[in-house]
């Protein structure tokens, strides 16, 4: 058994153990540091496959944003949690069923002709995971690179008109219109007689 | 030597856990999308695998983009899920039926 097999084994107890912590827990901040770990384990895995960048990715993006957002949101609302475990174990049997029957089911269609399967090396060229993946991004798929960092807008904008919260009745200033505005609208010269002469002001 | 099953038995041992995920925890909306990040990443590394076995970047690519998507996608979820819990003050999907569907 080699060195790598062994660290495949160990990652992957870790990160079936972890998922099933994350779906079992009572608690949702807990929930969200076990999937912190999956998260943490599966780059581990994919840096075992020699996808360096997509881990480093994953760890910055999921581990990084994502779930500092997933933490934010569970700690920020204030949850009741006993109501949201109501039907836990009333619906734990057909889960755990379920589950297993896919589970086989999937695995009969991966067979044992996979089991042989030697890997190709990487990249006929020898690059480096992140230059081979690089090259293919900004050249053969430019196109959809671009879409996903309109998507990535999008999702920003909507994002924060949901949550945008307009009250009434709060006195705020509006830059905008403070730099628009004239002196004809903040002067305003009234013409009056004067008074007469010698008369008491 | 690890081979390619060893990968994809792997992803599939993932995705049934988040299936179950879903199923076990249907009233809390935070683990449910859990449930959901787990379900991408066996997919995720369903893709990796088969890019590294197969010699072939397309698989790689195509894994940026789904993360990309997904966090996009976990954004909006969790706004949705503050607006709801301002309006509601639950997330307990149970209660949420103000549409009657």
């Amino acid at each position: 058994m080699s060195f790598e097999l062994i660290l495949f084994y160990l990652f992957a107890t870790v990160l079936t153990l972890s998922a099933l912590m994350v779906i079992t827990v009572k608690n949702s901040v807990h929930a969200a540091l076990f999937l912190v770990l999956t998260f943490f384990t599966a780059a581990a895995l994919w840096i075992l496959l020699q996808a360096e960048f997509l881990g480093i990715a994953l760890v910055l993006v999921y581990v990084g944003a994502v779930m500092v957002l997933f933490l934010f949101v569970v700690m920020m609302l204030n949850i009741d949690v006993e109501p949201l475990r109501e039907g836990f174990v009333r619906h734990l049997p057909v889960g755990i069923v379920v589950a297993v029957v896919m589970l086989v089911e999937m695995l009969m269609l991966i067979g044992v002709k996979s089991m042989s399967t030697q890997a190709l090396p990487a990249d006929p060229a020898g690059a480096s995971n992140t230059a081979w993946l690089g090259n293919a991004l900004f050249t053969q798929f430019l196109l959809p690179f671009e879409v996903a960092a309109v998507i990535l807008t999008v999702a920003l904008v909507a994002a924060v008109t949901l949550t945008l919260r307009r009250r009434v009745g709060v006195k705020s200033q509006n830059p905008a219109k403070q730099v628009a505005v004239k002196a004809s609208e903040r002067i305003r010269i009234v013409k009056m007689e004067s008074a007469g002469k010698g008369g008491t002001p | 030597m690890i081979t390619l099953s060893h990968y994809i038995v792997l992803g599939t041992i993932l995705f049934c856990i988040s299936v179950a995920g879903i199923f076990i925890n249907r009233k809390n909306v935070i683990v449910l999308l859990m449930s959901i990040e787990l379900m991408l990443l066996a997919v995720n590394t369903n893709f990796v695998a088969f890019s590294r076995f197969l010699g072939n970047v397309d698989g790689q690519v195509f894994v940026f983009f789904i993360l990309t998507v997904a966090a996009a996608e976990s954004a909006i979820g969790l706004a949705i899920l503050v607006t709801l819990f301002r309006n509601r003050a639950t997330i307990n999907v149970g209660e949420i039926d103000s549409m009657k569907g």
